[in-house]
């Protein structure tokens, strides 16, 4: 199960907010979804190593030629709020 | 040319209608946006149509001379709303990415575009391809051209919708947990996972980095071929991709003898419907009578995918997602404090439910204290997963089963209990954990409903998978264009 603390807290650390109304119903359908994932705790895998990635490969290189990348322009074209090419952002406190 | 008639045509009979001139690529471009306006306001598969667009690609097509054409030039296409088109909106059926037009192609657009493809327009899908009903897009709801009041599948649901509905000859999806699959199984369609490598995912708006893959929506075996070859290839934009050992190219094989098919066991009995079961069982009799021995193969850890992916899947997830933060693009809320207050009102008012649901899931399983007991563990099970198919491959060649327990579901069935939707995934889900290529080929019908044939390959086996499943297709001849009302 899950606590509605636990929720909140994970909440905070997602940078999502709830309402009351959100809260009652998200708490309940997270503890189910925890409780049905929670049967891989009955299989005994210690001996396996973890998979992050089915097909493995490693040390992919590719040569290291400067192209052309976005403009500063287009880079910003999509951003809420913009000045002088800069994405701008409310006060930090 | 009064009107063409595009509910019979392939991808592949496009081609050949431009070839032989028939008819011009903007006749044929005209024919597709004429059809969308006809259903696609009881279908609502597109999230964005671009005729105009569509119309300029075609004539700068029919403006060539013929032998200076690509093959496949001129034939449309419709696309993911997940896939990144230069300066066409992308939404991923998110209101947080409401107006986001991309300044560059996905890789994938990019080969489509150079090989000469029309771009129809965006298709509708579940919010960032989480979820298996199409319901949880934020801006409509797809219906099954079988049945309207049913859901088409998900995520790929927009996808599987048009071409079923003949809005598209073809169209790109993506699949994370079946999500080009499961929907072309509850449309009546073709769809293809690729193995994971296979095509890029650059430009593909990420979801669970290590199983997305780009892929195929078709009315035959011989498109999702085609369409595979032009997609396919190694990219250095995205590191984990091999690219195909070798093209597919055109199948065309006759009878399955020789072929070894495993059936997997845990997908058999109880786990599907009694309809769904006995089409099975019919497609079963077909790859015998074409020649190919079937027999029962147990994988014991495939009934714990669904546990394992949604661990691993909302955990990827989480960290992509960390990027909509109202800053760089998208939706940014109307008033915040300070910088702390914008990033949660933006998020919080920007994702749907079930996206939200995720993202905690994920947060939670990779916090300090859960890691290794959630995550962890989960991709433990992955590698037991990987290797019950190792060792089913070592006697079969192809692994078969249903592409869905259930036929297509009711418009609301599912959406009040989010864990019985994610068990729609159930035979679809362990394939994309252990990164293998997987098909769909419609079976058949279950009370007028389509029922899918899910045929799984080792690695890199799509040249074998495709001419396998091609065989399959010309013994079962199962009709694949809905009989949406009056319209055929």
């Amino acid at each position: 199960m899950i606590s509605r603390e636990q929720v909140e807290h994970v909440a905070r650390l997602a940078r999502l907010r709830f309402d009351e109304d959100e809260l009652a119903r998200l708490q309940p359908e997270l503890g189910r979804i925890i409780e049905y994932v929670d049967q891989l705790s009955e299989l005994d895998v210690s001996g396996l190593e973890p998979t992050s990635h089915a097909v493995p490969l490693n040390n992919v290189f590719r040569v290291d030629d400067p192209v052309p990348g976005l403009s500063q322009e287009e880079a910003v074209s999509n951003g809420p709020q913009v000045d002088k090419g800069q994405f701008v952002v409310p006060r930090m406190r | 040319m009064a009107s063409l008639d595009v509910t019979g045509l392939s991808a592949h009979s496009c081609r050949e209608l431009l070839a032989v001139g028939d008819v011009s690529a903007v006749e044929l471009t005209q024919a597709y946006l004429d059809r969308i306006s006809a259903v696609d306001g009881e279908v609502q598969a597109y999230l964005l149509v671009d005729g105009e667009g569509a119309l300029a690609a075609a004539e700068a097509v029919d403006a060539k001379p013929k032998d200076k054409r690509l093959p496949w030039e001129g034939v449309p296409i419709g696309l993911k709303d997940v896939l990144c088109v230069k300066g066409m909106e992308t939404t991923c059926a998110s209101r947080i990415l409401k107006g986001y037009r991309p300044p560059y192609d996905a890789t994938a657009i990019a080969k489509l575009r150079e090989a000469g493809l029309i771009f129809l327009g965006k298709l509708n899908m579940d919010e960032f391809a989480m979820g298996s009903s199409t319901e949880n897009s934020a801006y409509q709801v797809t219906r099954n051209p079988w049945d309207l009041d049913r859901v088409p599948g998900g995520s790929s649901g927009g996808s599987a919708a048009c071409v079923a509905a003949a809005e598209a000859p073809w169209a790109l999806g993506s699949d994370t947990g079946g999500s080009i699959r499961q929907p072309a199984s509850l449309c009546g369609v073709v769809g293809l996972k690729p193995t994971y490598g296979a095509v890029s995912r650059y430009g593909l708006v990420a979801f669970a980095s290590s199983l997305d893959q780009i892929g195929p929506v078709t009315r035959d075996v011989t498109d999702a071929a085609a369409l595979l070859d032009l997609v396919a290839g190694r990219d250095p934009r995205d590191a984990t991709t091999t690219g195909l050992n070798e093209p597919v190219g055109v199948p065309g094989r006759a009878d399955l003898k020789g072929l070894h098919f495993g059936i997997i066991k845990e997908y058999l009995g109880e786990a599907s419907e009694p309809g769904v079961r006995e089409v099975f069982s019919a497609a079963v009799a077909t790859i015998e009578a074409l020649g190919g021995k079937c027999e029962e193969v147990s994988l014991p850890s495939v009934e714990r995918g669904v546990a394992a992916y949604y661990l691993i899947a909302p955990s990827e997830a989480s960290s992509n997602l960390a990027r909509f933060d109202g800053v760089r693009y998208g939706y940014r809320t109307e008033h915040s404090e300070d910088l702390y207050d914008m990033y949660v009102r933006t998020r919080s008012e920007g994702f749907g439910d079930e996206v939200k649901r995720r993202i905690m899931l994920g947060t939670y399983a990779l916090s300090a204290g859960y890691y290794d007991a959630y995550y962890a563990q989960a991709q433990r099970t992955r590698t037991l997963i990987i290797q019950d198919f190792d060792q089913a491959f070592g006697k079969f060649d192809y692994l078969i089963s249903p592409t869905s327990p259930t036929v297509a579901f009711k418009i609301g069935e599912r959406t009040a209990d989010p864990l019985a939707m994610y068990l729609s995934d159930l035979c679809t889900i362990p394939v994309n954990l252990a990164g293998l290529p997987g098909i769909s080929l419609p079976a058949g019908h279950s009370d007028g409903l389509p029922v899918g044939l899910q045929i799984v390959g080792p690695h890199f086996s799509e040249r074998g998978l495709l001419d396998a499943a091609y065989a399959v297709e010309q013994e079962l001849k199962v009709d694949v264009v809905a009989p949406l009302g009056g319209a055929r």
